[in-house]
């Protein structure tokens, strides 16, 4: 037996996690105002009027619209209270802010990797600075899994093919439990991970530390090079791809996207999906040549180009 | 007294043929208990493995089979027919006036479809099992799961047609068959919610069809649907089956509702309260139940203000439910109680429904839920309604009927104790999980962190008392079929046509045809109760 053996609440480990703890107990102080009557009243009526006990059995009545419409109508106000609450709470944690910390995670039967912008890679483990946004870019190789982060109070289901954005501010140093909470087969209970959370001068160490030769960006410089992408798109056959990031893209269909990563991800790993107007459907798709790891690193050394003049990258 | 009862033929083909809704709704009864037993022996599995934080009594994968066929067996042979199937044979055509089901045919056919559904799945999960979850989310199913997936879609498939045969049935009888004289409006409750269930039943369940043929497709045909690798959509997969599985949850409630209302007016000897407004709020929840799917998703990946918008709707879907609640608790005002066993389990189902309902409320909040979601919260949330409420419903209606259908009484004590046990065994086994789950245990895991240890053990401490309190019935009404007295009548002087005839109700419920000049629940002292 140990200090945990009797634990009934979690930690908190950010402001967020404290406010929705209180948005719970709020509601459950509301529910208890309207569910507490009904049980009060329902042992009265059965201790007053039990057969054989005298009562006052007059005037019985079959319905009652005033009381009937109360009963609906106030419970449902007070409900809607805390919905806008909610609503609120939940819109902050879903829009994650501009200059938050980029994190990318792929997920995998049965395992969580990592990689920071600095090219420190990491499985099972994640380490993130204390009172810094940071912000989860995360796709999964095979089925749905689901990031969980239970002193955050937060979770997201991370998906095959598709990029899914999770994002907190952990307040104190400290090592967190992590789950993956979406079944997912055989070893689904023994996908866990480790959130651990450094003051941010124990981040700077750690980065040092465990930094690689090269960050994520020339990480992905490299695999440009070696996958040949500058064969078209930096001899006219494809479009320049400086600035590309967060360009309005006309598409051949007629139709019009923003290059944000899921556009950049898809236009390398599934290039039929989109195709750019008044280019030849040549790119060939990378899908076997690139685990989503590589494809993030393109996709950070895509973002990292700068719009130039003559529209070559270097 | 002239026409023998329905139970008066002798022999196993008197059964295997008949064609009487009566005998029907037996032949599902003995079914879905069997059902019953067999979800329950894998809950068993489940929650001794549970006792100990290490995976030690099965193995990842063998966990995983035994929560699947918990599910499925549970989900789709026990709770899915239970009530509608075995009390809406048995009570819609005697307490509407009629001599039968419309298309008794078509009736029994349903039952051999159940049957038939449920013994293909259930070998296809004894001969290897499948690890999908009852919820079988692509791509897992579709693509990486290893087990005899096909053959399980292929049970529920057919299943599913016996539920779609039920709902057309039992729409097409309360259409037609009614007595002269039996108008909407002096219908029980107990039809209402039934007639709403079926409505649920043919339009969601096609849907479910649709789906798991899709997920069939693609398991054996690598037909692009919902694998993104092969060009299809994940989330779709979850929108249709939670298009089916959302309206689903309440074909599991509101028959148990229904029966509540006839439960609590029989105890009380009293009209229900705002009787209109517990009939309407049936069809309330079966419509605004097919607008809430969503609410499964808010974490799946779907857009921000399609979540608001699905929890917004999913406060609303509550009000009925309340509706319901507040007007049960007001019918015994002014009553004139008789505290039998079928009364004990009805406040036993208000109690758990209302902390189910509840809760349901916390995880359609959406902060809330991004915390609470496929954690043990949810467990806790749906087991307290499909299982706490919903068979405290069935229980209720199978102690408060059992006279009418065996012309037997059985023990009142062992009833009520059963009642008792049920209750509290109940609470033991899922209140822990309700902070399990906020303490952030996920679901579907067999090992896990010893910090959840206690509230583990707790929980199997309960289902233990609960396992008693579900078996102890099935001995001390099976004794009361030998040893129990002979059932008069009525009773518990009740109102309804059902109480007006024999039990056991003749072969054709009455001898003369009917005619209906009274209310429901008329408990006026001018009331008749002589036989029709
Ligand atoms: C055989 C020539 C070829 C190669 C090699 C090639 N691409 Fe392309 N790429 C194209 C063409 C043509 C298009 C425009 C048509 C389309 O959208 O598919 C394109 C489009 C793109 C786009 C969308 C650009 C926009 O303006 O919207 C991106 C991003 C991209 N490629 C990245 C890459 C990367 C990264 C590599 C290397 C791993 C690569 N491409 C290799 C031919 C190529
Ligand atoms: C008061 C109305 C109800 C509300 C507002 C409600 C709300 C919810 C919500 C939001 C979820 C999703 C939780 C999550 O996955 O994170 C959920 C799950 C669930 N609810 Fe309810 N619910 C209500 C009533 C019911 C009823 C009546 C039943 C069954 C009879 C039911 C059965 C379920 C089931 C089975 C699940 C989980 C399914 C799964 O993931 O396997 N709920 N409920
Ligand atoms: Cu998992
Ligand atoms: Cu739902």
């Amino acid at each position: 037996m140990n200090e945990h053996f009797l634990r009934l609440w979690p930690v908190q480990g950010s402001d967020y996690a404290v406010s929705v703890d209180w948005l719970v107990i709020g509601f459950t102080g509301m529910m208890a105002l309207f569910v507490v009557p009904v049980f009060v009243a329902l042992w009265m009526f059965i201790w007053r009027y039990r057969r054989g006990r005298e009562a006052n059995r007059d005037h019985r009545a079959q319905s009652n619209l005033p009381i009937e419409l109360a009963w609906i109508i106030l419970p449902f106000i007070g409900s809607l209270v805390i919905f806008l609450f909610s609503a609120r709470l939940f819109f902050f944690a879903r829009t994650p802010p501009a200059d938050a910390l980029e994190i990318q995670v792929t997920a995998r039967q049965w395992m969580w990797k990592f990689q920071h912008q600095g090219g420190q890679r990491e499985i099972n483990t994640l380490h993130v600075p204390a009172r810094r946004p940071v912000k989860l870019t995360m796709i999964s190789e095979d089925v749905i899994h689901s990031l969980f982060f239970p002193s955050l109070r937060i979770k997201q289901d991370v998906l095959p093919q598709r990029y899914s954005m999770l994002w907190f501010q952990a307040e104190h140093s400290g090592t967190y439990q992590v789950y993956c909470a979406e079944y997912c087969g055989t070893d689904h209970a023994a996908m866990l991970a480790r959130l651990v959370v450094l003051d941010p001068g124990d981040y700077q160490h750690w980065l040092q530390d465990n930094g690689s030769a090269a960050d994520l960006i020339s990480q992905g410089e490299t695999l440009y090079r070696q996958y040949g992408c500058g064969s078209c798109h930096d001899s006219g056959n494809a479009p320049p791809l400086a600035g590309v990031f967060n360009r309005t893209v006309r598409l051949a269909d007629g139709g019009q996207v923003v290059a944000d990563d899921a556009y950049l991800r898809d236009s390398i790993v599934l290039p039929q999906k989109h195709l750019v107007t008044g280019y030849l459907p040549i790119m060939p798709t990378y899908s076997n040549l690139l685990d989503e790891e590589a494809v993030q690193r393109l996709v950070a050394y895509l973002r990292s180009l700068p719009a130039t003049a003559s529209g070559d990258p270097k | 007294m002239s026409a023998p009862s329905y139970l008066h033929q002798q022999g196993l083909l008197s059964w295997f043929l008949t064609l009487d809704h009566k005998r029907i709704a037996v032949l599902y009864m003995v079914t879905v208990t069997f059902f019953f037993f067999a979800g329950g022996l894998a809950a068993t599995l489940i929650r001794i493995e549970l006792v100990t934080p290490q995976g030690d009594l099965l193995t990842a994968d063998g966990y995983n089979r035994a929560f699947t066929l918990h599910g499925v067996i549970m989900v789709w042979f026990f709770l899915i027919p239970s009530i509608p199937s075995v009390f809406g044979n048995f009570l819609v055509p005697i307490m509407i006036g009629a001599r039968d089901m419309a298309f008794p045919r078509l009736n029994l056919f349903s039952w051999y479809l159940l049957l038939g559904g449920g013994l293909f799945t259930l070998l296809a999960l004894l001969l290897g099992g499948v690890d999908t979850g009852w919820t079988f989310y692509t791509p897992l199913s579709t693509m990486f799961s290893n087990g005899h997936v096909v053959a399980v879609i292929c049970g529920v498939f057919i299943a599913g047609f016996s539920s779609i045969f039920t709902g057309i049935n039992i729409i097409v009888t309360v259409h037609t068959l009614r007595a002269p004289g039996m108008t909407w409006m002096r219908l029980p409750l107990f039809i209402w919610a039934i007639y709403a269930t079926s409505i649920i039943l043919v339009l969601a369940t096609p849907v479910l069809a649709i789906t798991l043929l899709l997920v069939a497709a693609e398991h054996l045909f690598n037909v692009g649907v919902f694998d993104p690798r092969l060009g299809g959509d994940p989330l779709l997969f979850q929108h249709l089956f939670w298009f089916y599985s959302h309206p689903a949850v309440y074909i599991m409630i509101l028959p148990a509702m229904g029966v509540v209302s006839e439960l609590i007016t029989a105890a009380g000897h009293k009209r229900i309260f705002g009787y209109r407004f517990v009939a309407w709020s049936s069809v309330a929840i079966a419509v605004i139940g097919f607008l809430v799917w969503g609410h499964h998703m808010f974490v799946a990946g779907q857009s921000m203000y399609a979540s608001l918008v699905f929890s917004l709707l999913s406060f609303l879907v509550s009000i009925p439910s309340a509706i319901k609640a507040y007007n049960w608790s007001a019918t015994l005002y002014k009553s004139d109680l008789t505290l039998h066993a079928p009364f004990l389990f009805a406040l036993t189902f208000i109690g758990l429904f209302i902390i189910g309902g509840v809760t349901g409320l916390f995880l359609a909040l959406l902060a809330a839920d991004l915390h609470a979601h496929d954690t043990y919260f949810v467990v806790a949330h749906f087991h307290y309604i499909m299982v706490g409420a919903a068979v405290a419903g069935y229980f209720g209606a199978l102690h408060f009927w059992w006279p009418k259908i065996t012309g037997r009484l059985y023990s009142q004590l062992w009833g009520k104790i059963t009642a008792v046990l049920v209750f509290c065994g109940f609470n033991l086994t899922f209140f822990p999980q309700f902070l399990l789950g906020y303490l952030g245990m996920p679901r579907r895991y067999h090992a896990y962190d010893p910090d959840f240890q206690f509230l583990n053990v707790l929980s199997s401490a309960g289902a233990s008392i609960l396992a008693l309190a579900y078996v102890l019935p099935f001995f001390y009404l099976l004794g009361s079929l030998r040893w129990g007295e002979r059932a008069p009548m009525n009773p518990w002087e009740a109102a309804g046509l059902e109480w007006r005839v024999p039990s056991p109700p003749p072969l054709h419920n009455f001898e003369e045809p009917v005619t209906v000049d009274f209310e429901a629940y008329d408990y006026s002292p001018e009331a008749r109760r002589d036989p029709v």
